[in-house]
């Protein structure tokens, strides 16, 4: 089973996170990543570590999800972007070394990366 | 795909799609008799007789997104590569079990890879659902459920960004010094 000492570290967790939820479901980025066969066959989950670690070394808090195959298996992997307020962004054949780039360009600075982007997205459909 | 966590992956993801609640990972190496046993058991909706019939079919898949399933093909083909084999087992309503065997030290045999990062890739997961992680080397074993995380953290969601970053830490330690300690025994 979990360790003694992660289990302490995981309460101390609990504690400072219950300050800060509320302000982060209402104002929150959120980032999906296709893991779909097609996906993970073409480096999905790579992808979607590189996300983890580039925003624990930005500081940014933003939540990572992950979905099924949506249908557009030649473009995994495929990363969306959804801030509150504005459309979700979707990103095409995405690889970790691209990752730092739309972090930056996308979270940090605001701008959509069009060399990447393949549409605005509404729910699952593509406008 | 590279890695048998790919695979594994792409099975989580099935019983996921499948509404799974909980799914169950049990992954054995078994040093002496040189056979490595990977088993995925879900809760999820399962499937009749003649749908498992059609699953290791390319062009079948249950999905509506696109024409072709090859996750379960992909997996049976790295197992008979390896001397091993493919068996799946499932109920409607009540889940699916799947067993895959692979002789350990076959040429063939892609190396497990990255666990922590499948198993984080689940929990993060839109549909929330839980993991009961077993893996076990020689005598040594690790095991890890995703369900005594969340009785502990209460109100605050397995996804949040401090939370994930500690699963996945954990589950590095404790999947290294399962590999430390299995090679010292050897």
């Amino acid at each position: 089973m979990v360790r003694l000492k992660n289990i302490e570290e995981l309460k101390k967790i609990r504690q400072e996170a219950q300050k800060d939820l509320l302000v982060r479901t209402q104002t929150g980025t959120r980032i999906i990543v296709g893991m779909g066969t097609c996906g993970i066959a073409a480096g999905a989950r790579e992808v979607m570590h590189a996300i983890l670690k580039e925003l624990e070394t930005r500081k940014i808090e933003a939540h990572v999800e992950t979905v099924g195959c949506v249908g557009m298996c030649a473009k995994e992997p495929l990363v969306d972007i959804e801030q509150a307020g504005k459309s979700r962004v979707r990103y095409a054949n995405i690889l970790p070394e691209n990752v730092p780039k739309l972090i930056e360009e996308h979270l940090v600075k605001g701008n959509v990366v069009h060399e990447w982007a393949i549409g605005r997205v509404d729910a699952r459909k593509i406008q | 795909m590279r890695e048998l966590s790919h695979h594994i992956l792409d099975v989580l993801e099935n019983a996921v799609e499948a509404g799974a609640s909980t799914i169950k990972i049990h992954i054995e190496e078994d040093l002496r008799a040189d056979w490595m046993v990977i088993e995925i058991v879900d809760n999820g909706r399962g499937m009749n007789p003649g749908v498992i019939e059609r699953v290791f079919d390319p062009f079948y898949t249950t999905r509506e997104t696109r024409h072709v399933g090859l996750g379960l093909p992909l997996l049976r083909d790295a197992a008979r590569r390896c001397e091993g084999d493919l068996d799946i087992q499932s109920e409607p309503g009540k889940g699916t079990r799947l067993k895959v065997t692979f002789r350990r030290s076959h040429i063939d045999r892609a190396p497990l890879g990255d666990m922590p990062a499948t198993l984080l890739a689940v929990l993060l997961s839109e549909r929330p659902v839980d993991l009961e992680y077993s893996h076990k080397v020689g005598t040594e074993e690790f095991r890890f459920d995703s369900s005594e995380i969340r009785k502990e953290l209460e109100d605050i969601p397995l996804t949040h960004p401090r939370v994930r970053g500690w699963i996945l830490q954990t589950l590095r330690e404790r999947e290294a010094s399962l590999s430390n300690e299995s090679r010292e025994s050897q």
